[in-house]
């Protein structure tokens, strides 16, 4: 084993996390809003849909 | 190679969604397989389960299927077992064993996994998350037998009462988060597939809760893993991004399919899945034993073909079920 080692802080790392952190905070709110907004087209696209007729 | 990475993020993303675990499962070995040295293919491996885990945690928290007190006491088992399996994984890496041994404790792992999640769901019992169980209040959780016996065996102060009314020692909480800390450090996954059943069988707290606390576990876990290995210069965002801006929108999709398709009925291709897996390795590392770069592709074909079949199921089984539904509905109306 090489033993156990603390963490010390190192900004470039740190940025690299946060940027990966961003990431995942802009595609769940992006995604969500894309969703939102052709979600029902493409319902109605891929099943086939006559829901908004209805 | 960017839309490979995309591509193969959606397909994880869609088997991440739907059955709650098996993020990072395939993407650490197809990381090795395209030669990626071990620490880059673990390390990126764990900033991409992290990435996830944190946009799943998100809609958990939401539907208020996360226990702190459970999570915050997991960290710090966690913690130590993580870094404890990624020492030992620059340890095998300077005596130049990491990429085999890394290989073959996949080999084992998903063979072990796959078997048991095909057993049960031919036995019709199901493997991973139960969808319907997940919509139940948690009062109407019965413990598992085993950790009633844990639960009054281990009876160790401190002792904490968790959601769900579940009164369990710290230590044993401790004790499954450092197990599991160490597979997660040593082959860069979440160790969902491992901590949620043991959540539930040797804690006791109620599956959704074991799902939301598990993903708030991995947050920090893997933010933590990445941390180190990103400080070794073993996280590539080239292909973290890629990975995570597909697996984001495959998440969203294979979450809204388990609302209209029975889990029972895909689970065991997904046991199909880990089973084809673990002999893709297994050919791979044989091939690169033996120097034959047609045996390490076929590898990497099975691996990501196997991945991309069972996406594929889960899509059209999703598809059939809406429109069967809309028909009825039709149906119905006139």
């Amino acid at each position: 084993m090489a033993g156990l080692e603390i963490p010390t802080w190192d900004p470039e790392t740190a940025l690299l996390i946060g940027v990966i952190l961003f990431e995942a905070f802009v595609l769940y709110a992006g995604y969500g809003g894309l969703e939102r907004l052709v979600g029902p087209y493409l319902m109605d696209l891929v099943v086939g849909g006559d829901s908004s007729a209805r | 190679m960017l839309a490979l990475f995309v591509g193969f993020g959606l397909v994880v993303g869609v088997l991440f969604g739907f059955f709650g675990m098996g993020g990072s499962f395939l993407v650490t070995p197809a990381l090795l397989m395209l030669d990626y040295p071990a620490p880059v293919a673990v390390g990126s491996g764990m900033a991409f389960v992290f990435g996830t885990a944190v946009i799943a945690t998100l809609k958990h928290h939401d539907l208020g299927q996360v226990d702190y007190k459970l999570g915050v006491i997991m960290i710090t088992g966690t913690t130590i077992g993580i870094e404890a399996g990624r020492a030992s994984v620059y340890y095998l890496e300077s005596m130049g064993l990491a990429g085999g041994v890394i290989s073959v404790a996949y080999v084992v792992l998903l063979g072990g996994v796959g078997a048991m999640v095909t057993r049960d769901a031919l036995k019709g019992d199901g493997g991973g998350v139960d969808h319907e169980a997940a919509d139940k209040d948690l009062d109407e959780y019965e413990i598992p037998e085993i950790a009633k016996k844990i639960q009054r065996t281990v009876r160790i102060p401190p002792m904490v009462t968790l959601r769900g009314d579940v009164r369990v020692s710290a230590w044993v909480i401790t004790a499954v988060a450092f197990a599991t800390g160490v597979l997660s450090g040593f082959l860069g996954v979440g160790g969902g597939f491992i901590r949620m059943p043991a959540m539930i069988y040797a804690i006791g707290v109620p599956v959704p809760v074991a799902v939301g606390t598990d993903l708030f576990e991995i947050v920090f876990s893997g933010g933590l893993g990445s941390y180190l290995y990103g400080q070794g210069g073993g996280v590539n965002l080239g292909i973290v991004a890629p990975l995570l801006f597909g697996s984001a929108l495959g998440a969203r999709v294979g979450s809204a399919a388990t609302a209209v398709v029975n889990s029972d009925d895909i689970k065991v291709y997904f046991g199909g899945m880990l089973l084809v897996g673990s002999i893709a390795v297994g050919i791979g590392e044989v091939g690169s034993y033996l120097g034959n770069s047609t045996l390490e592709l076929l590898g990497l074909v099975l691996v990501i073909g196997a991945a991309v079949v069972v996406a594929f199921a889960v899509l059209y089984t999703t598809v059939t079920s809406l429109r069967v539904t809309r028909q009825q509905q039709t149906s119905a109306a006139d």
